[in-house]
């Protein structure tokens, strides 16, 4: 049920992003989603794609530093509270998050997001326990 | 023969070697006697020397035994630069075979001069390198030092020859290349600088050839840079290389001055060939045996270019005890830092080896750094750069941005600056392709 994900380190430096997006295009890989977070000095970039081997493969090929990690795809109800009672399933188990982003999605679906927990496995039963959908990467990469 | 006389596991014999093993008494009888050769030639052929002796009322019959070295005059890298081209040459050029000259980035360069037997000696003392290190005929041997006016390249090449080895006179640079040349010619051994080979691991991952699994080689001969017992680690981890450090310098012959044997703990001098000094280098006075201090070297059996006391600017020290090896030519720890290498930030003195002990204190593997000192005002900032490695990366910025504390914390727990350690992505160093350029002194061009 975990998701399979690709960590980048990026020097905050205007370009690198581009850079690497260029790179990814160049070996054919499909991009998902993306999401960077920073400091001043610089980034960690976490890439979603189903060409994950791939990707990995021409990143360090290209001399970056990139990492697999793993995270969490959760079917989130489209509607006010949503997201709301996603997190208030999590706090009886006092489960942190350390990070979230969303997944594209067509309009009218339920949206997914992408949740990274100190936690996964505990945080994947409690979710199932509440009820959530929680996806495998072959849901997630359906057409 | 003694069984002592055989200098490698294998129990082959190298007639070469032997003289490795010369009883004590007699090593030093025969420096003396060569030592008090090489005095009086220097002091009839070479005026810089003659004036110095002259100056301190000396005489070449005042040395009589091997400890009054060092009342003799020393000699410095200035000195072959003042005396540019052949200022200190002792015979005359139609004796020279060989010029050799360093790369000299400032000013003129340095001028060296071999006679044909210089040449002789240089090859005896690289061959006695490589057996040391374990080489033999059969060996397919990649020279990655570079060919030309520096020493690396030719002096390792007649020591190759010497030897019956397969010599692949490639030099440095072309790095693919030389991935390719490795696997394709099937090397077995190698001659490189530690920090380009430890680039070419890296190439080599690139190219996604696992070195232990698609290379054959076994061995390798490094040096011309000062490196680390760490650096070694990772060569022999990484590659599977089993890294032997050589000593040598172009002022006094080239690669050639000492090896480390197999128990690769100091490197033995060859000291029927080098007088070698350690001396303090503030007061220049000699240091008891195993107190570091610096290299001074004298030539004893050189002709074209004789070298009396030549302060080498390497830190080291003499180990004290015998070597398992058997070898009775004395050994010097294995050389990380030069006292030229050393900056002062702050007025605190630093050498760009503290830094490294502080990186790899934190990270067990050493990144690829760069130190750089510039000036803000009046104050003095150093910056060290990190390179972040697939290893190093963890999927969260606070862990990220710890492991930059915890950089900044060691450097400053070892040498007591602060310094801003900056994390940077893989390869954005500049990478040379022969010695490695750690510090980066801006102080000048800042304000």
């Amino acid at each position: 049920m975990k998701i399979r994900q690709i960590s980048v380190f990026l020097e905050n430096r205007p370009g690198r992003l581009a850079v690497l997006c260029r790179t990814l295009a160049d070996a054919g890989v499909n991009l998902s989603t993306l999401m960077l977070s920073e400091t001043g000095e610089f980034g960690l970039l976490r890439i979603i794609t189903p060409d994950t081997d791939q990707a990995l493969q021409a990143l360090a090929r290209a001399g970056y530093a990139a990492a697999i990690s793993e995270v969490v795809a959760i079917q989130v109800p489209d509607r006010p509270g949503g997201l709301a009672s996603v997190l208030a399933a999590l706090e009886p188990q006092k489960l942190s998050v350390e990070y979230m982003y969303a997944f594209a999605r067509r309009a009218g679906e339920d949206a997914i997001m992408i949740f990274r927990f100190g936690d996964l496995d505990r945080a994947i039963t409690a979710l199932k326990g509440a009820g959530f959908g929680v996806c495998a990467s072959v849901d997630l990469f359906k057409v | 023969m003694t069984p002592h006389l055989w200098n490698d596991l294998e129990g082959t014999f190298f007639p070469e070697s032997a003289l490795d093993y010369m009883p004590e008494s007699r090593l030093r009888e025969v420096q003396l006697q060569r030592l008090k050769a090489a005095i009086a030639l220097s002091y009839e052929k070479v005026k810089l020397f003659r004036e110095r002796m002259d100056a301190k009322g000396l005489k070449p019959a005042d040395v009589r035994s091997l400890a009054d070295v060092s009342k003799l005059p020393f000699m410095v890298k200035t000195d072959l630069r003042d005396t540019y081209p052949y200022g200190l040459f002792a015979v005359p050029m139609s004796e020279v075979v060989r010029l050799h000259a360093s790369s000299g980035t400032t000013g003129k360069p340095i001028v060296v001069g071999y006679t044909a037997q210089d040449m002789e000696v240089w090859k005896q003392v690289i061959m006695r390198t490589l057996y040391a290190a374990g080489f033999s005929r059969g060996d397919i041997v990649q020279n990655m030092y570079g060919y030309g006016l520096f020493t690396g390249g030719l002096g390792l090449h007649g020591g190759l020859e010497g030897i019956g080895a397969t010599v692949i006179p490639i030099s440095g640079g072309n790095s693919e290349r030389q991935i390719m040349v490795m696997k394709d010619f099937g090397v077995t051994a190698v001659c490189s600088t530690p920090s380009y080979f430890i680039h070419l691991i890296e190439v080599a991952q690139k190219m996604g050839l696992d070195f232990k699994r698609d290379l054959k080689v076994k061995r390798g001969v490094f040096g011309a840079e000062p490196w680390t017992d760490q650096m070694r680690q990772y060569i022999e981890t990484a590659s599977g290389v089993k890294a032997f450090d050589i000593y040598g310098l172009s002022e006094i012959i080239g690669p050639g001055v000492g090896t480390e044997c197999e128990c690769q703990s100091g490197l033995h001098i060859f000291e029927d060939h080098f007088l070698a000094e350690i001396v303090d280098p503030q007061t220049l006075e000699p240091v008891p045996d195993g107190t570091e201090g610096e290299l001074v070297i004298t030539t004893l059996s050189k002709q074209a270019m004789p070298v009396i006391r030549y302060r080498t600017r390497d830190i080291t020290a003499f180990e004290t005890r015998p070597c398992a090896c058997g070898r009775t030519c004395r050994r010097i720890r294995r050389i990380s830092r030069r006292s030229d290498d050393m900056f002062i930030i702050r007025g605190v003195n630093v050498f760009p080896s503290q830094i490294e002990t502080a990186l790899l204190k934190t990270e067990a593997s050493l990144p690829h750094y760069q130190i750089i000192l510039t000036r803000k005002g009046s104050l003095d900032q150093i910056e060290v750069r990190v390179e972040i490695t697939g290893d190093m990366l963890r999927d969260n910025v606070g862990a990220m941005e710890n492991l930059q504390k915890r950089f900044s914390h060691s450097i400053e727990q070892i040498t007591g600056l602060h310094a801003a350690v900056t994390l940077a992505e893989p390869g954005t160093i500049p990478r040379s392709e022969g010695k490695a350029k750690r510090l980066l002194d801006q102080r000048n061009q800042t304000s």
